[in-house]
């Protein structure tokens, strides 16, 4: 057996196919049982670490998710375990009710959490949307500058990089500073904007760094997809008289469409859970809290219900990647890659 | 080895196993109230560890050397935690849940005691765990006590002033009214009148509260329950909200946390401001200082006296899993003592706990401010001393934040205020 243990691997590795005859009394089948034994016990230490770090949290999160928080018992004032709570967290969350003192449920007062889920989940998207859209637009448009070929080309794609190498809390505390009262945005622009104090421009503000933070990502994940693109296709468009512009329609992007919709999917299910900038720069005011600030909040206050908040949150980001791959082809998932499937078509 | 393969997924199961039992419980918490826990080791002496946040004045090393020197058998520990009050708050909890008995004695913010204290994890200071409270201020006694049993030993204290331009007003004004009165010479000079903190953050949960409070209203009632439907809360909610919209509160205050205030005020931009004693001395010393000479302090201005300030400062608690209180309430009494209390004051201009301490005349002149702080911590009042407080501040934030800003009427906030809180309460 331990032969069997130490041969085995080398042999695989070295020749996919048969070099030696089968030792005397060894069928194929069996060595191919033997293989994906010993294929399983090398898997299971793998299996085993995700089933600990991803399974387990999630399985026991939506476990808690079932459970009501702790409340305090009003006769000694102290905690005491909440018990089994059906769906109530999940009906406090999606139909914004809380408990009042006789044991019914009420409409949630503004100020509490459970009243800003549907103003939250409207707020994600909203950010995701336009952010997508914003870092799609310009991403595409510096992938095709770094795809040229240019004397500091090299020193372009580096300089392009820098805002996706600073770490998001860091770029949040930065423009905390530049959109400040005093600061440099409302100097420079002459204006006395309450960048981070109203509505419309806390959201502006939001937008413009993660745009400038993630953008180079955007651009990176396409330029990738340019640059498996043929040469000699262009060549040829060009012999048969294809313009600019019909290069760019016809020939740059569907051939990009892959590597552009694994981008956009990973950029959108990373800003439908935007928590750093919104809780750095205004803390979740004037319209800014979306599902991830409100799941922080609410762990602070109780964790079973936050619990059934970050299941909805997971649900509607996995319909959200569903959608992607489903019906637009995001192909992040299947086995074939990008550039396989740009060449076939 | 085929005993070992198929061993593999059994092993896989109980490392699992492992794993779930060390995670279980991570969620609920069930306490039996004053039992067991908190009757064990009361008389039992030995090493102890102290948790709390950075020393970032360097005191706490010296002092707890110079306690160690003379407790060859009862060494205290220094755990040593980040900066960031949320992070504390969490560490704490996760260890009193894990009931590790190496979180001997912790510094517990005011706005946690409570909440603490219902979990069922803090030591009751009574009985032969008692400590003497009568020299200490009564507000901050209040603020570490909950349902009437005092849970920990006030350690540090803080609280809100005005500083206020002599230069442009000669005297200081005693009510809320008579410094918008002054509001005309502000405006002369071109500059903003009041401000505190009222960015949507902690910050608006103390302001807010000391206009309500210097109005005579309340948050909470004695029976843990809202109490905002009381002309005095509203009265004291519309002082701000009218300020606001006068522009006695200059418009970008809206976005002030703690430095944004003090640097406005430090650049003449401000006539008046409320902030805590520590930027006193940044104030007088800092390059970018405007009003160097030029600013002075008073209490904050209430109804028809001094307002009531809220409190900020830290309690020590020892906690229930604690091997050897005995020890720990030594060192709470230890650190708690006058001595100590002042080598806090100079060392790290903390405020002192100890009333007789605002009146030694060598601490006054090292911290000028004393009078003034003592007039303020003594008309103080505790933030709602909750287990609830992250969904009460929440509650207050939000809809204060609203009413200053115009998008709701002071009547609709303080009912929706008190309507958040009830339900936080369930």
């Amino acid at each position: 057996m331990s032969t069997d243990a130490t041969e085995l691997p080398v042999e695989t590795a070295a020749s996919p196919k048969q070099r030696r005859p089968l030792p005397r009394g060894e069928s194929a089948d069996r060595k191919a049982t033997t293989q994906g034994r010993w294929a399983a016990t090398l898997i299971v230490p793998a299996m085993v670490v995700l089933a600990v770090v991803i399974v387990y949290p999630v399985i026991n999160a939506i476990i808690m998710s079932f459970q009501h928080d702790s409340g305090l018992d009003p006769a000694t004032g102290f905690y005491v375990a909440g018990g089994f709570a059906g769906v109530a967290n999940y009906v406090h969350w999606l139909a914004q009710q809380c408990n009042t003192s006789g044991g019914g449920t009420v409409g949630c007062a503004p100020g509490t959490l459970g009243s800003q889920f549907w103003s939250a989940t409207g707020t994600t998207f909203f950010f995701a949307v336009v952010t997508v859209v914003l870092e799609t637009v310009l991403g595409f448009w510096m992938a095709v500058i770094m795809a040229r070929v240019f004397r500091g080309r090299s020193a372009l794609r580096a300089a392009v990089l820098v805002p996706w190498a600073i770490p998001t809390a860091v770029t949040a505390k930065l423009w905390v500073f530049i959109f400040a009262f005093e600061g440099i945005a409302n100097k420079i622009f002459g204006t006395s904007i309450l960048w981070t104090g109203s509505n419309g421009p806390a959201r502006f503000a939001i937008i413009i760094a993660d745009v400038w933070k993630t953008t180079p990502f955007m651009a990176l994940l396409i330029l990738a997809g340019l640059q498996i693109i043929p040469a000699e296709v262009y060549e040829a468009a060009k012999v048969d008289g294809a313009s600019a512009w019909q290069r760019f329609t016809q020939i740059t992007l569907p051939l990009v469409k892959p590597a552009l919709m694994v981008a956009v999917l990973f950029r959108a299910l990373d800003a439908l859970r935007m928590y750093d900038l919104p809780a750095i720069m205004t803390g979740g005011a004037n319209g800014t809290t979306t599902l991830s600030v409100l799941v922080v909040n609410q762990i602070r206050q109780g964790f079973n219900s936050a619990a059934a908040l970050s299941t909805i949150t997971f649900i509607i980001i996995f319909i959200v990647a569903f959608i992607f791959v489903r019906f637009l082809g995001a192909n992040a998932v299947a086995s074939s890659t990008p550039s396989e499937k740009g060449k076939t078509k | 080895m085929r005993n070992s393969k198929r061993l593999a997924p059994l092993a896989a199961l109980s490392v699992l196993a492992l794993a779930l039992a060390a995670c279980g419980g991570g969620g609920g918490t069930s306490t039996a109230p004053g039992g067991g826990d908190a009757a064990n080791n009361l008389t039992d002496r030995g090493p102890i560890t102290y948790v709390q946040g950075k020393d970032n004045n360097n005191v706490w090393r010296p002092l707890i050397d110079k306690w160690n020197a003379a407790h060859a058998n009862e060494q205290v520990t220094f755990k040593e935690q980040t900066t960031s009050a949320d992070q504390q708050h969490d560490d704490l909890v996760q260890n009193f849940q894990a009931k590790n008995v190496n979180y001997d004695v912790a510094s517990v913010d005011v706005i946690w005691t409570a909440e603490f204290a219902a979990k069922g994890w803090l030591q009751p200071l009574k009985d032969q765990m008692a400590i003497d409270t009568s020299k200490m201020l009564p507000a901050t006694v209040k603020s570490a006590t909950y349902q009437d049993t005092l849970y920990a030993a006030p350690q540090a204290s803080d609280g809100g002033m005005l500083y206020y331009r002599k230069d442009l007003v000669p005297n200081p004004p005693k009510t809320w009214d008579e410094m918008m009165s002054m509001c005309s010479v502000a405006k002369a000079n071109n500059i903003g009148c009041y401000a505190g903190q009222f960015a949507k953050y902690e910050g608006l949960t103390v302001n807010a509260a000391e206009a309500i409070n210097s109005a005579g209203g309340t948050i909470l009632g004695k029976d843990g329950k809202p109490s905002l439907g009381t002309p005095e809360a509203k009265a004291g909610l519309q002082n701000l909200v009218t300020a606001y919209k006068d522009g006695n509160i200059p418009k970008e205050a809206i976005t002030f946390k703690e430095e944004d205030s003090r640097t406005a005020f430090e650049s003449g931009q401000l006539l008046f401001l409320r902030n805590w004693p520590y930027i006193y001395s940044l104030l007088k010393t800092d390059g970018a200082s405007a009003v160097k000479d030029t600013f002075a302090i008073a209490p904050l201005p209430g109804k028809d006296g001094p307002g009531a300030s809220s409190l900020g400062g830290h309690n020590m608690a020892v906690s229930v899993y604690s091997k050897h209180k005995a020890t720990a309430l030594d060192f709470v009494k230890y650190v708690t003592s006058a001595e100590q209390q002042t080598f806090f004051a100079t060392q790290a201009t903390l405020a002192p706990v100890l009333t007789s301490l605002y009146d030694d005349p060598a601490l006054i002149a090292k911290l000028p401010y004393l009078p003034v702080l003592k007039t303020s911590i003594e008309n103080a009042v505790p933030r709602p001393v909750t287990p609830f407080y992250p969904a009460v501040t929440k509650a207050i934030q939000d809809n204060a934040y609203a009413a200053i800003k115009g998008d709701k009427s002071v009547d609709q906030a303080l009912t929706d205020m008190g309507g958040a809180i009830s339900s936080a309460a369930q």
